[in-house]
């Protein structure tokens, strides 16, 4: 046994208990802070205005979110988000932003023409997010603070009752516009064309 | 340089506190001397149903309904508001959407009054004489009921400010008189004119809020209001804690925050309110307004209304009921013909610029104004490049950098903008005005707040809606799960009794049947 040799084992020891402590924090670790599921799937959802529509193919806003974050769908497909929306995942993602392929229509309310409604439950079951209430073979009506203007209890009804309105603007929610001087609409258009590699 | 140099002398004490920044604009009071003249009645009168900061008010008459002065014509709708009365007797005859003082150019549902000429109160509120000997919140309720807001222009409602908590005692109450505005005087003479009515205001809310320190903000260029003031001061009694203060003019003194430091040199963090650092602000007209609530049992129907302006034949200060058509005041005044003249709601520093003068006075008309073309500094459409001069960040009262916050307003840098502190900016319009590149930067500040309200609502909105889908969904699992249970248990107990099964059959068809959805109402609440 020289003293080089002892030394070369007190290395080795003090080194492998590091390494097991670690290991065993580590260990620790991935029990305590364990995360369910795929967070970029919650991240996504969290961006896109959960109208519940169904226009970009899939059947809510969660699956399609679950779809972008699986790479198995563009980053274009939400149509009520509009611009900014696929702008937001398309950053989120790392990738670059796609044309959109619609224009978001002005935003909507359905509305139930309650004389002709004749009470089936039909829309109600359609409705992604509970914001029509009615009885069997009462009216039914819509409450316009829960809907989303996703027209899914249009092609539903029996009767062809149900209307979708351009949602009224409120005073409270007008907002000022940018200031109507050259300047200001070079400096926003500027923004937009560097929001894609933000 | 100078900016700095004062900001190192009152942080040494070496000058008294003043708040930082401020323009001096000439001040154009042409009505300064002008004593208030009385308007009389409109033919008709127009209540817009939301007259103050909060939410609007529904109507309590119909169309064909008579009507008392002061009788309550729309009820609150929740806390943040306060009822609208009729400001004279006569009959309602219609109720319908009319244009209002908003930068949009959208209507407000408004009830019409056609006066009938007599003038008639409605006397059910009872005059309380003794006020000294009266509960707090009952005077608490008689502002809300009442209908006052802040008449300096903001129009808070009133009886939110005057309240008595434990946790946060009033020490200070400040009587804001200052009115920095230019051309506007209706404080100034009410001072003048009615300093013992406003003492007696100031008295009640000293007793509301359990204070006994008081200040009387003046400027030093309304020196004709500071000495009424001072005069019936010594006059009144039991106001020994009372004292009128002058401070030198400044643009936005009269600006709550900015006035409190002046005088008490604390300053007001960032999302609270006065009353969190122990002191309370009224306006001097809306104390005056108190006064008549609880001595004479009256509702605010009325306020005072400067109409001045250079292309104005005569600027006055004009007593007018809530509701009269401000194109009625400039025609009594000599002004029949808008071409090429600039109508603005307020003062011109922070007022409403209106697309025409057919909107009626409601409580935030401090003053309208009618500006040549060449009387406004700028129309601000040619607008330079920044040239960093930094004039904005030494005038701002706020204490914040313009030049900076306008750049990430224009391009929707809106989380750079919340970090420095948009919210923060009074819009008092101080950058604006010495900005030699002409950039609207106030504008730009609306702009970026209104995007970030929006954005904020969007985003509540999808966070409910996701909520409700997916309360949805496991609603709509749990249902699936029961019926599968269901079906199970069914074979299992029928299996070896065939002939029982049309019957189970038709018993779970039939709650198949029954709509699931129609339960939601009573599960979501």
């Amino acid at each position: 046994m020289t003293e080089s040799m002892t030394g070369l084992l007190y290395a080795l020891g003090s080194l492998g208990a590091f390494a097991l402590c670690a290991g065993i924090v580590l260990a620790i670790a991935q029990k305590v802070f364990h995360i369910e599921g795929d967070p970029m799937i919650d991240n996504i959802d969290a961006l896109l205005p959960q109208t519940q529509c169904g226009q970009c193919g899939y059947p809510g806003c969660k699956p399609y979110a679950t779809a972008v974050a699986g790479a198995q769908a563009d980053v274009n497909h939400c149509v009520p988000g509009g611009e900014r929306t696929m702008l937001q995942i398309a950053a989120l993602m790392g990738v670059e932003p796609k044309e959109l392929e619609e224009e978001a229509s002005a935003p909507m309310l359905a509305f139930v023409r309650e004389d002709e409604c004749i009470g089936c439950t039909l829309c109600i079951k359609a409705c992604p997010v509970d914001a029509i209430i009615g009885a069997p073979k009462q009216y039914h009506t819509v409450i316009g603070d829960h809907c989303t203007g996703c027209t899914l209890c249009v092609e539903p009804c029996p009767v062809d009752c149900i209307d979708m309105l351009v949602k009224p603007e409120l005073i409270e929610h007008w907002a000022w516009p940018l200031p109507d001087t050259k300047r200001s609409q070079l400096g926003h258009e500027r923004r937009e064309q560097h929001a894609g590699h933000a | 340089m100078p900016a700095m140099l004062r900001t190192l002398a009152r942080k040494m004490g070496l000058m008294a506190h003043s708040f930082s920044g401020g323009i001096h604009p000439d001040m154009h009071k042409l009505s300064a001397a002008s004593a208030i003249e009385d308007v009389g009645i409109s033919p008709v009168l127009i209540l817009p149903m939301k007259q103050h900061i909060g939410s609007p008010c529904s109507p309590l008459v119909s169309v064909g309904d008579k009507v008392l002065r002061g009788q309550k014509i729309a009820k609150s709708e929740g806390y943040l508001s306060v009822p609208v009365h009729a400001s004279t007797s006569g009959r309602v005859v219609k109720i319908e959407e009319h244009a209002i003082a908003h930068p949009s150019g959208m209507g407000m549902p408004s009830i019409f009054i056609e006066a009938d000429g007599d003038d008639l109160a409605d006397e059910s509120l009872e005059p309380l004489t003794d006020w000294r000997n009266v509960d707090p919140t009952v005077l608490r309720e008689r502002a809300r009921m009442c209908g006052l807001a802040g008449l300096g222009g903001a129009v808070f409602p009133t009886f939110i400010k005057l309240v008595q908590d434990k946790r946060f005692p009033i020490e200070t109450v400040i009587l804001n008189g200052i009115e920095c505005e230019p051309y506007l005087t209706n404080d100034h003479r009410l001072m003048v004119e009615k300093a013992s009515d406003i003492l007696d205001g100031m008295a009640i809310i000293m007793h509301m809020v359990g204070s006994s320190s008081g200040i009387i903000a003046i400027e030093d260029n309304k020196a004709d209001a500071a000495e009424a003031m001072q005069e019936a001061l010594d006059t009144k009694e039991g106001m020994d804690g009372v004292q009128v203060k002058v401070l030198p003019t400044r643009y936005p003194q009269g600006s709550e925050k900015q006035l409190i430091y002046s005088l008490t040199g604390r300053e007001v963090p960032a999302g609270k309110l006065p009353m969190h650092i122990g002191v309370i602000c009224q306006n001097v007209g809306t104390t005056k307004a108190l006064r008549d609530a609880v001595m004479l049992g009256r509702p605010l129907t009325e306020r005072i209304v400067t109409v001045s302006g250079d292309a104005l034949p005569n600027p006055a200060n004009l007593r007018v009921r809530l509701g009269t058509p401000i194109r009625s005041l400039f025609a009594r005044q000599g002004l029949e013909d808008f071409s090429n003249i600039q109508v603005i709601h307020g003062g011109p520093m922070m007022g409403e610029r209106l697309r025409h003068p057919d909107i009626p006075v409601v409580k935030s008309t401090s003053g309208t104004l009618a500006l040549s073309q060449n009387a406004m500094q700028s129309a601000h459409t040619v607008e330079s490049p920044c040239i960093r001069c930094g004039h904005c960040s030494e005038v701002c009262p706020a204490s914040l950098v313009p030049n900076l916050l306008a750049d990430f307003c224009r391009s929707d840098q809106f989380d750079k903008a919340e970090d420095y502190k948009l919210f923060d900016c009074i819009e008092c319009g101080s950058c604006s005005y010495v900005c030699p590149s002409n950039i609207p930067l106030v504008h730009y500040f609306r702009y970026g707040k209104g995007q970030i309200a929006l954005g904020r609502r969007e985003q509540a909105f999808a966070e409910a809606s996701r909520q409700r889908s997916e309360g949805r969904d496991e609603r709509l699992a749990q249902e699936e799960a029961a019926k599968a249970a269901r079906r199970s248990k069914v074979r299992k107990t029928h299996a070896p009794k065939p002939a029982a099964e049309p019957e189970t059959n038709t018993l779970t068809s039939a709650t198949d049947n029954t709509p699931a959805a129609t339960a939601k109402p009573e599960e979501k609440s």
